[in-house]
C-alpha cells in the first residue's frame, strides 16, 4: 500500500535533536504553538490540565462496523476498564440530559465524548443527534469522538459542522499483513470483508479520514494497541506516518488479552505486553511527538477527573429528578476556567523560570512544580507512586493504580500507569492477598521505588525482597517533591552512579 | 422464506438500520426479525444485510435452524479452543 510520507521533524542521525532547535513552529514537544495553545490546559492531552478539568464520555453508539481481535461484543465486564465496555446505553435525549446534569453539577467538566460501546461513527443518527443538541445547549463544552476509522471519511464534514475540539482514531497498523492479524473482517459496502482485503480498505480510509481532518484544522488523536509479536515492531512506522500527517499525539496502550474475556487474543494465549516493554515502544515513538503517558483508557461511560470515575452519581433515575438551571451552570463553570487558566498559566511560567522563589503559595495546592533536583549525575530511577489528586495520599494496599515517574537529574516526569487491584479491601477478609501482591508486584516491575501513604509489614518484605524499596515517609507531599526527594537522597547515598545499577543487578 | 434472531443475540443494533424492509425491531430480550416482512434480502441486496454485519456467531438463523455465521466463522477462534477455555474457566 502507498503511504506517502512528508517528513517534517529533522532524521535523528543529523545530530541536531528537537528540543536545541526550538526556532521553528514545531517547538520542542513537536507541537506547533497553535496545537499546544489548544492542548495545554486539555484535560485530556495536558499533564498538568488533567488534575484540574474533567471529561465524561456518553454510550450512545451500539453498532460497530469491524471486528478486531481484542473486543468481543458479548460481555460487557462491570469490572472492566477497557476502552469499548459500558454499562448502560442511552438514547441521543438521555445522553444529553445526562451531559447537561453533570456539567452543572461539576464545574470542571469540560470534554463529552461518544466513544462506543461500539463505533461513534457507525452509528452516526445517534452520534451526531448528541453532538448537534450539545453544540446548541452547552456550548462551553468540548465534544470529542473516537472511531476505528472505517466511515470516517464521508463523516468529515459533519464532524466539522459541530465544531468537534478532536478526534481520536484508533490505527493499530499501516500494513494489511499486519491487519490482517488483528482485523478478521469488516462490513463494507453491503458486504462483510474478511482478511487482508478488509485490512487494506480499514487502512486505506483511517489514512484518508486522518489527512481530512488535520486539513480542516481538528486536532487528531492517534491511538494504537500494543499486541507483542503482531504490531509491537510496526508501531513506530505507524507513529511516522501519522505524525508526518498532522497528528498531534500518539498514544499507545498496552494490549489487555485475558481468556475470560473470550476475545480472540484471549483464547488463542496472545500475551499482553509487560510494563517494560510498553514503556520502550512508547519511548521509542516519543521522538518529537508528545506521548500521552497519563493516559489511563478511561472507561466508554467514565465521568469523572481522569482516574476517578463518578459515574454512580449520574445514573439515570438520578439524573431524571434532576433541577438543572445550565444558563447559571455556565457562568459558574466559566469562572472555575478562568481561575484554572490563570493557575496553570502561573505553573508554567514559574517552571520556565529557574530563579522563581519555590515556596511560594498556590490557591489550588494538589498539584506542584516539579523541584529542580541537586545538579549532580545520577541514573535515572523509575518510581510507582500510589497518589491520589497528585499527593502521595494511598495506602499501599488500597491502590486500584500506581502512576510511575522517571526521577532524574532533570527532574520528575509522568511516564506512565499501571492498573492494579487494590489487594486488602479495609475490613474484610483480604481473600487471595498473596496472588494479588504478586501481581502489584509483577506491574510495578522495573521501579526501584514505591512511594505510597502507609504500607503493611508483610507486602513490606515481599517487595524488598522483590527489590523494590517500600516509602512511606512522604505521605500527603506533592508527587514531584517526594519523588525528587528520595532521588536526591538516593543520590547522596552513591547508589545513582552508572556503576550501581550493575551492583544492584549482580 | 425468512431469518430469525436468536437468544445469542447482544443487541447491539447493527443490523436494525440496514434491513431493507425495516423487518428488524428492538424487543425484549433481544431484537427479533417480523417474518412477514423479511425478504431474506432477495432482489435488494446479494446477502442478507442482517447477518453480515452481525458480530455474534448463531446469532441469525434460517428456517432449517442453520447459523448464518456458524461457529468459528466470524471470530477466527477454532471451536475447539473456544470450548477448551470455557471448560478451563469453568473448572476455576
Ligand atoms: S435478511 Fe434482509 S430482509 Fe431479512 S431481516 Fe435481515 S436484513 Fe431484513
Ligand atoms: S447485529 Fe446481531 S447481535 Fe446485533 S442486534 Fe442484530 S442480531 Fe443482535
Amino acid at each position: 500500500m502507498d503511504l506517502p510520507v512528508i517528513e517534517h521533524s529533522p532524521p535523528a542521525a543529523a545530530g541536531c535533536n528537537a528540543s536545541s532547535c526550538g526556532s521553528t513552529a514545531r517547538q520542542r514537544d513537536g507541537l506547533t504553538d497553535d496545537i499546544r495553545a489548544r492542548v495545554q490546559d486539555h484535560p485530556c492531552y495536558s499533564e498538568d490540565a488533567h488534575h484540574y478539568f474533567a471529561r465524561m464520555h456518553v454510550a450512545v453508539a451500539p453498532a460497530c462496523n469491524i471486528q478486531c481481535h481484542y473486543c468481543n461484543r458479548k460481555y460487557d465486564c462491570a469490572n472492566e476498564s477497557r476502552p469499548g465496555v459500558v454499562s448502560e446505553l442511552l438514547t441521543p435525549d438521555q445522553a444529553v440530559r445526562k451531559t447537561l446534569a453533570v456539567a452543572a453539577t461539576i464545574p470542571q467538566m469540560s470534554v463529552l465524548g461518544i466513544a462506543g460501546p461500539g463505533d461513534p461513527l457507525a452509528n452516526p443518527a445517534r452520534t451526531f443527534e448528541t453532538f448537534r443538541q450539545l453544540a446548541l445547549k452547552a456550548p462551553d463544552i468540548k465534544l470529542c469522538v473516537s472511531t476505528n476509522g472505517l466511515v470516517l471519511p464521508e463523516h468529515v464534514d459533519e464532524l466539522v459542522k459541530y465544531n468537534i475540539d478532536h478526534v481520536t482514531i484508533t490505527i493499530n497498523c499501516v500494513d494489511p499483513e499486519v491487519g490482517a492479524k488483528i482485523y478478521p473482517w469488516i462490513f463494507w459496502k453491503n458486504q462483510r470483508v474478511f482478511g487482508r482485503e478488509a485490512a487494506a480498505i480499514l487502512i486505506d480510509q483511517q489514512q484518508k479520514g486522518l489527512e481530512m481532518l488535520t486539513t480542516r484544522g481538528i486536532l487528531v488523536k492517534v491511538n494504537s494497541v500494543l499486541i507483542p509479536g503482531v504490531n509491537d515492531r510496526h508501531l513506530p512506522e505507524v507513529s511516522k506516518i501519522v505524525k508526518a500527517k498532522g497528528a498531534f499525539l500518539h498514544n499507545v496502550m498496552p494490549l489487555i488479552a485475558e481468556a475470560a474475556h473470550g476475545t480472540f487474543y484471549g483464547v488463542m494465549g496472545q500475551r499482553s505486553p509487560q510494563p517494560a516493554e510498553l514503556k520502550a515502544l512508547q519511548d521509542t515513538c516519543a521522538g518529537d511527538m508528545n506521548m500521552m503517558r497519563h493516559c489511563r483508557q478511561c472507561r466508554a461511560d467514565a465521568v469523572g477527573l481522569l482516574g476517578e470515575d463518578r459515574g454512580a452519581e449520574f445514573t439515570l433515575d438520578r439524573i431524571e429528578t434532576m433541577e438543572i438551571d445550565y444558563e447559571a451552570a455556565m457562568v459558574v463553570r466559566a469562572e472555575l476556567r478562568a481561575q484554572i487558566a490563570a493557575e496553570l498559566a502561573e505553573k508554567r511560567a514559574m517552571a520556565h523560570s529557574p530563579t522563581a522563589p519555590q515556596a511560594s503559595p498556590q490557591p489550588i495546592h494538589f498539584q506542584s512544580r516539579t523541584v529542580k533536583p541537586a545538579a549532580a549525575a545520577g541514573r535515572p530511577v523509575l518510581m510507582a507512586v500510589a497518589a491520589r489528586n497528585g499527593l502521595v495520599a494511598v495506602h499501599f494496599g488500597h491502590a486500584s493504580e500506581f502512576l510511575v515517574y522517571e526521577a532524574s537529574a532533570n527532574g520528575a516526569r509522568l511516564v506512565g500507569h499501571r492498573k492494579t487491584e487494590s489487594y486488602c479491601s479495609g475490613d474484610q477478609s483480604c481473600g487471595d492477598a498473596d496472588a494479588v501482591l504478586a501481581r502489584t508486584i509483577t506491574a510495578i516491575a522495573g521501579c526501584e521505588v514505591v512511594l505510597c501513604s502507609r504500607i503493611g509489614y508483610e507486602p513490606w518484605g515481599e517487595l524488598e525482597a522483590a527489590g523494590i524499596q517500600p516509602n512511606g515517609e512522604h505521605a500527603m507531599r506533592p508527587i514531584e517533591e517526594a519523588v525528587m526527594s528520595v532521588w536526591n537522597e538516593m543520590l547522596a547515598a552513591g547508589r545513582l552512579t552508572a556503576g550501581s545499577i550493575a551492583a544492584k543487578r549482580a | 422464506m425468512a431469518l430469525e434472531i436468536i437468544e445469542s443475540c447482544v443487541n447491539c443494533w447493527a443490523c436494525e438500520p440496514l434491513c431493507p424492509n425495516q423487518a428488524i425491531y428492538e424487543a425484549t430480550p433481544h431484537f427479533l426479525i417480523e417474518a412477514d416482512k423479511c425478504t431474506e434480502c432477495s432482489g435488494d441486496f446479494a446477502e442478507a444485510q442482517c447477518a453480515s454485519i452481525c458480530p455474534i456467531e448463531g446469532a441469525i438463523i434460517n428456517q432449517l435452524g442453520e447459523a448464518l455465521n456458524p461457529p468459528g466463522s466470524l471470530t477466527g477462534i477454532p471451536p475447539g479452543r473456544w470450548a477448551a477455555a470455557q471448560a478451563e474457566i469453568a473448572a476455576r
